[in-house]
């Protein structure tokens, strides 16, 4: 479904040179839920726009159903992190779900049932006729949601979209994703900074390294498809694999450490995540 | 109720204080409120306002108009293509730099002195801050936002109309707020080089005859029509960008 070849991407400002990206290849089968977990400012949005194809990538591939990325795809569709300016504050919430949709010309009929469904699968029934300013962050990124379920996508990119929400919303949300990832079928990469909600939403979790960006380490998730935020949270087996996943985290900071101050293995990194 | 109270407030005194002040004025080129009073119900009849404000208001709205399609088409064309923006930024500085005024006798050399005169003058005149702002409202559009129409193949004729307009519509109408108290200056200031009617022509016909009440009346009715029109703006802009005062009004909440 989705293909990341070598991927790489160099910014260049005047004479200097930076490489984001160095060499990124993983892949992700349809219908599977990916995330990819990496310390900050190690390249996820860089890697997402090149996904997209709304950034082209100085090396390398990315196909998506085999087609190679020179823009948009069409079966695509994302989320953004930053719900309040990924929205048309012009618009109700209504017509922001719809103008994609009419936008690839779906008859009207259609389009009043899928922005219908859509808005009431991620709960939002009742505030229709809202302006996303109106709306809280958490439903604001219900409607950036379910503008990309109505979209009806093979594939559904997720850019760290629950970065700017409250701890209570952020856990909603996140079984709103998995619910709806169970129910549509759809192939999702999502991306986040938050190893925990890597561990708890994916099947599997590719970890990148600090910038410039390889993949570091892939880790199936092997949870039970029933996932609630009580008990799987507080499962062995998901403290056991989020220790992992922070374990390969650390590993990708040290060796950027050492990259950068000649400091070997044991240079003493402050401990923090999150 | 209050709102109105504060804002009639002071207009009610000014005027009260002017009208007795100059109550006994003597002196010929300031008469007597109650004299200029008298003569604005004398000369501003309908016959009147048929015409010289008619002829008057309708080269302001065909020159308003004109400036604002003109402002408006190629400040999106600048402001949606960098390159052509990096151009022409000095140079549209560098127009919007001289005083519109000094347009008309320029103007009249090669477009005569007939209504074609003013409504050029005025269109010419007001374009500017309403090109120079649409530029600026077209370039600030927000990258997210314009990433998110991309991602969803909103592009061509619909990005313009759903994304680039209406994100820069707020800019645009600060735009042509300014424009219009430009349109009205330079639709008086044309009428006064050169006309056989229209509010300037009248009030320099009434300053040259000694008509001096008369005069007077004139320059109260070009504040009135200004202080309605800009009304009428507020109002209609009010309605067109509600969205926009929400907005704003739900992030100073926010912060």
């Amino acid at each position: 479904m989705l293909d990341v070849r070598g991927l790489r991407k160099v910014y260049s400002a005047g004479n200097r040179e930076v490489e984001a990206l160095r060499d990124l290849t993983f892949t992700v089968d349809a219908g599977e839920l990916v995330c990819l977990v990496g310390p900050s400012g190690c390249g996820k949005t860089t890697l997402l726009r090149c996904i997209a194809g709304l950034l082209a990538p100085t090396g390398g591939q990315v196909l998506v159903q085999g087609r190679p990325v020179a823009g948009p795809p069409p079966g695509m569709a994302v989320v953004f992190q930053e719900y309040g300016r990924s929205l048309f504050p012009w618009m109700s919430a209504r017509d922001n779900v719809e103008l994609p949709l009419k936008q690839k010309k779906v008859p009207r009929e259609r389009r009043k049932q899928l922005v219908a469904g859509a808005l009431e699968s991620v709960g939002l029934t009742g505030a229709e006729s809202a302006y996303p300013w109106q709306l809280s962050g958490g439903m604001q990124q219900r409607v950036a949601i379910a503008r990309a379920v109505a979209y009806e996508p093979s594939i559904l990119l997720m850019d760290e979209p629950f970065a700017a929400v409250d701890a209570q919303t952020r856990a909603d949300l996140e079984d709103l994703v998995r619910a709806l990832w169970r129910r549509l079928g759809v192939t999702i990469l999502f991306v986040t900074h938050d190893i925990d909600e890597a561990v708890y939403l994916g099947q599997r979790v590719v970890m990148l390294s600090s910038s410039p960006t390889v993949v570091q380490a892939e880790l199936t998730v092997d949870l039970p498809a029933e996932r609630d935020q009580l008990h799987t949270r507080a499962d062995q087996r998901f403290t056991a694999l989020r220790t992992r996943v922070y374990e390969q985290i650390q590993v990708a900071r040290k060796a950027a450490a050492g990259e950068y101050s000649g400091f070997a293995e044991n240079g003493n990194m402050p401990e923090t995540h999150r | 109720m209050r709102r109105l109270a504060l804002a009639l407030g002071l207009p009610v005194i000014l005027f009260v204080v002017w009208f007795v002040a100059s109550n006994g004025s003597e002196s010929f080129y300031v008469p007597p409120l109650r004299v200029i009073l008298g003569a604005f119900a004398d000369t501003w009849t309908l016959e009147r306002l048929r015409v010289d404000v008619l002829p008057s208001l309708a080269r302001l709205a065909v020159g308003y108009a004109l400036a604002a399609l003109l402002g408006v088409g190629l400040g999106v064309a600048i402001g949606a293509n960098p390159r052509l923006r990096a151009a022409t930024e000095p140079l549209l500085e560098f127009f919007r730099a001289i005083p519109p005024p000094v347009l008309v006798p320029v103007i009249m050399l090669f477009a005569g002195i007939g209504n074609g005169m003013k409504v050029i003058v005025i269109a010419v005149g007001c374009v500017w801050p309403i090109l120079l702002n649409t530029v600026e409202g077209i370039r600030a559009v927000d990258g997210v936002l314009s990433d998110t129409a991309r991602a969803y193949g909103i592009t061509g004729v619909a990005r313009l109309r759903h994304l680039l307009l209406r994100g820069a519509s707020p800019q645009m109408a600060a735009g042509l707020r300014q424009a219009l108290s430009i349109a009205i200056i330079l639709m008086v200031i044309s009428e006064m080089f050169a006309a056989s009617n229209g509010l300037g022509f009248a009030i320099v016909q009434f300053q040259r005859s000694f008509a001096i009440p008369e005069m007077w009346s004139g320059i109260i009715l070009l504040g009135l029509l200004g202080f309605t029109l800009s009304m009428l703006f507020r109002f209609v802009e009010r309605r067109a960008l509600g969205w926009y005062h929400g907005l704003r009004e739900a992030q100073r909440k926010g912060s």
